[in-house]
């Protein structure tokens, strides 16, 4: 949802060309005079401002000044500012502990399996449902595969433990024995990716075909009738109509996923996680909500966050710089 | 879309096409089907079929048991308490805050844009957020759950975006009628944003009735959990019925059934609803990429 609503949300935030309209650039007397004009046309639009500056004061910029913990020995009785510095202390913590190579490790293979196999799903489903020419099918199957993205990751996560449990579970019945196995999906450390991913792709895939779809129809018909005249199969008119009108919707979506990188899902990967397979489900997310609010470390927990927040900041920042290169659109 | 011809190449790529298609929709619903029958069935029954879509011997024995506590029917509660007046406050927040930041004449517009396109970009994390709520005294408070995600910053610039495409000429209509802004967002604006209200109200509430990173940060009294953490708590405990206490002590109480039954009843609300979220969330996500 947040990532499909980024585009728009790019134009709306180019705003700043008023600022260098006449009226600020005029200076002196006058243009204090209409500063003043202007503030005291519309001071309801100003009692209206308040709640929201106060919620992005409180809950937005008061964390942000909170970040000041990861550089201090936070300690609650002392509170935020009270506490004593520490300088880097907990970054060279970080960077030199055990815990820093697998948590990149891990969190890397995770975001690299959503860019290589989540990212393609909708958009080859989305090609098979255009193909569909029996509305009434395509609207089931649309139904049928939407409902997912509308649950929560606790039932998302309930019902993977249902399906995959140890003896009960239906798919591990079928897969033990097909395969006669004796696989235990939900501790076995080997089946912790798989099983994210097979749930990202129950989750998203339905409801990421949506953005492609509506690229899909607004391809001219009469390209395709163009290319039937000139002979065109079915796989050709995929090939040389219906694919490149998906190429621009297609790279948007590939730089929102790239600024959105190292989000691999806190509430996914926390259920999924437990003591058998720590080793390979611990991400970055994950991993400062142990540190800091199961064990309390709360300087030492902000300081992964804040490596993450920043690393996060440069690779959105990257997306864009990337997609003003290579589109017409900008997302800030 | 694509032309078809009715050559037999064409069928068989139609006829492939369409079982793939039928495979991924039946891969969607065939889990809650198995579990919709499962939380009608014994636990023995649970126990040596793998695999059922209709239940040999179908009994509510479960469905009695969940309504039968108290600790169930509560957190149902909450969550639709939460839900209910957690969407009315982002939504009048989010409101509040868009329309000002629609007008070209309000200044500071820019600085204030500024700021809230940074906090989406970069923010505090998950630690000083919490010891934010936990000195405002938050802490096991359900505003907890409401007010640190009042306003998504995404929804604001959407909503904005909304405002500013109105005509102009209705706001200075009735200001040179005599109305103050407020009156006009009140009589004018509002009576034209409803469908933009029911999207992102929709956005939010199924946010609300869906968080569990919230309640797992914030909330650790567990007689104030939401529903999403009774499911999680039933689901990965090998007796339910320690987290959904049994009030009568003769009782046992089936286990593995229950879990099945959460599931169900947690998923319920959100069904009943589908067919409203399907459109307006497709409807949400294509305001928010037309512009792009």
């Amino acid at each position: 949802m947040v990532m499909t609503n980024l585009p728009g949300a790019a134009d709306a935030v180019h705003p700043t060309t008023e600022d260098h309209s006449p009226h600020a650039a005029t200076r002196g007397p006058r243009r204090r005079k209409t500063l003043l004009k202007r503030l005291r046309r519309s001071p309801v639009l100003y009692l209206m401002l308040i709640p929201g500056i106060v919620y992005f004061a409180v809950f937005k910029y008061a964390p942000m000044y909170g970040i000041t913990i990861a550089f201090k020995d936070y300690l609650p009785f002392l509170g935020m500012q009270g506490s004593p510095w520490v300088g880097l202390e907990h970054f060279e913590r970080l960077f030199s502990g055990p815990d820093f190579g697998r948590l990149m490790k891990n969190t890397l293979i995770l975001a690299l399996l959503n860019i290589v196999i989540a990212f393609p799903a909708p958009i080859i489903v989305a090609l098979m449902l255009n193909e569909l020419r029996k509305q009434l099918l395509k609207k089931f199957i649309q139904t049928a595969i939407y409902i997912p993205h509308f649950l929560s990751w606790a039932i998302v996560s309930g019902l993977t433990y249902l399906l995959f449990a140890l003896d009960t579970g239906p798919i591990t019945v079928l897969f033990n024995t097909v395969f006669d196995a004796d696989v235990n999906f939900l501790a076995d450390p080997d089946w912790f990716r798989p099983l994210i991913m097979a749930q990202t792709l129950w989750k998203g895939t339905g409801w990421g075909t949506i953005i492609y779809l509506a690229a899909l129809a607004g391809v001219d018909k009469q390209l395709y009738e163009a290319s039937m005249i000139d002979g065109a199969g079915r796989f050709q008119q995929l090939r040389y109509v219906t694919i490149p009108a998906l190429v621009p919707t297609i790279v948007i979506m590939l730089i929102l996923n790239i600024g959105n990188f190292l989000d691999t899902g806190f509430e996914q990967i926390y259920m999924l996680t437990n003591s058998l397979n720590r080793e390979v489900a611990d991400v970055f997310d994950t991993y400062v909500y142990f540190m800091g609010i199961t064990n309390g470390a709360y300087s030492y927990s902000t300081a992964i966050g804040l490596f993450k927040s920043i690393v996060g900041l440069i690779l959105i920042l990257g997306a864009n710089w990337l997609a003003k290169k290579y589109t017409e659109s900008s997302l800030f | 879309m694509p032309i078809a011809y009715n050559t037999p190449r064409d069928k068989i790529f139609d006829g492939v096409n369409i079982a793939l298609l039928l495979v991924f929709a039946a891969l969607t619903i065939l889990p809650f089907l198995y579990v919709l029958a499962a939380s009608f069935a014994t636990e023995a029954e649970i126990a040596s079929r793998p695999f059922f879509l209709w239940p040999n011997d179908p009994t509510l024995e479960t469905y009695k048991y969940v309504f039968s506590t108290n600790t169930f029917l509560r957190s149902l509660l909450v969550t639709i308490g939460v839900t209910v007046v957690g969407t009315a406050v982002q939504i009048t927040l989010t409101m509040l805050m868009a329309y000002p930041l629609s007008d070209p004449n309000l200044v500071g517009r820019g600085l204030i844009m500024r700021l809230v396109l940074f906090a989406m970009l970069f923010s505090g994390g998950m630690i000083p957020l919490f010891l934010v709520v936990k000195q405002l005294g938050l802490l096991d408070s359900y505003w907890a759950l409401i007010l640190p995600m009042a306003i998504n910053p995404f929804n604001l610039i959407i909503i904005r975006t909304f405002f500013q495409q109105l005509p102009h000429e209705l706001r200075e209509a009735a200001e040179i009628d005599g109305a103050n802004e407020f009156t006009t967002f009140w009589r004018i604006m509002l009576p034209l944003s409803k469908p933009i209200i029911a999207t992102f109200s929709l956005f939010y509430a199924v946010g609300l009735w869906n968080d569990f990173m919230s309640p797992l940060l914030y909330i650790s009294d567990s007689s104030k959990w939401t529903l999403q953490m009774f499911v999680r708590q039933v689901t990965i405990s090998t007796d339910p019925s320690t987290t959904l206490g049994n009030l009568d002590p003769n009782y046992v109480p089936p286990k593995e059934g229950l879990k099945f039954a959460i599931i169900v009843i947690a998923t319920l609300p959100i069904m009943c609803v589908y067919p409203f979220l399907q459109k307006h969330f497709a409807k949400g996500v294509l305001i928010g990429s037309v512009k792009g």
